[in-house]
């Protein structure tokens, strides 16, 4: 599976893209984010408050509770700021 | 209905004369351009002096948020045209950042679409600012009030 951070989450976790393999038990991006959290302290401290992150799955907008598998690509962001 | 995302610069006067050549069925275009503003938060008087600010966006889900958000536009009213351009990278007080129009039989339609255009990209497209300023870089927060503008367009 690949993992995208960008903005803020790409800084406190110390990098754009990641290759993660998926643990089986691994079904939700909820869980997801617990197994991500583990990888490194900036990892934990980008995850630490999920109120002000921001998941896609495939370049579409989904919630915690949103199945994950190993082919798709997610994406963790704070709110947008363009325009 | 055309969606840019680049790094160069645009001619708003050349893309205005771009959107309504040749067109004689329309009766209206409602054209926005937003800018880098030169200071930080809502006073210009309180806030931090801005030298530069880096748009970083996400390749590929952008482009596919900005035209699901043109489809809906244009399916919310009956407009002739719609064209989306924003940049990224890092651009100085005063540059353009953003460009939308929509263009109309009748002006209705063409402001309002106009104005949805924005207050849904504000609020999806995967855009993220970082500001260069007197006291240091920091990412601009997003705004509750560019919430509440998005959402009164819901169904």
């Amino acid at each position: 599976m690949k993992v995208l951070y960008f903005a803020w989450l790409r800084a406190k976790t110390g990098i754009g893209e990641e290759e993660i393999a998926l643990p089986s038990e691994v079904v939700t991006i909820a869980q997801l984010v617990e197994l991500l959290k583990g990888r490194s302290p900036g990892h934990a401290a980008a995850f630490a408050e999920m109120a002000v992150v921001r998941v896609a799955v495939n370049q579409d907008y989904v919630g915690l509770d949103s199945p994950v598998t190993t082919g798709d690509e997610v994406a963790f962001f704070p709110p947008v700021t363009g325009g | 209905m055309a969606v840019r995302v680049q790094r160069e610069d645009f001619d708003s006067g050349a893309e205005l004369e771009r959107f309504s050549a040749g067109k004689t069925r329309i009766g209206g275009i409602c054209l926005f351009v937003g800018l880098v503003r030169d200071y930080m938060g809502h006073d210009p008087a309180a806030g931090a002096e801005v030298r530069a600010m880096t748009l970083e966006h996400y390749p590929g889900m952008t482009e596919r948020q900005l035209e699901a958000i043109e489809a809906e536009a244009r399916s919310r009213w009956p407009l002739e045209d719609t064209l989306i351009i924003h940049r990224y990278g890092m651009l100085e007080p005063g540059e353009r950042i953003v460009l939308v129009a929509a263009s109309s039989a009748h002006r209705d339609a063409a402001f309002e679409a106009c104005r949805f255009l924005m207050d849904w990209l504000k609020t999806k497209a995967p855009f993220w600012k970082v500001e260069h300023t007197s006291e240091g870089d920091a990412w601009v927060d997003a705004k509750e009030s560019d919430d509440a503008a998005a959402a009164r367009w819901k169904r």
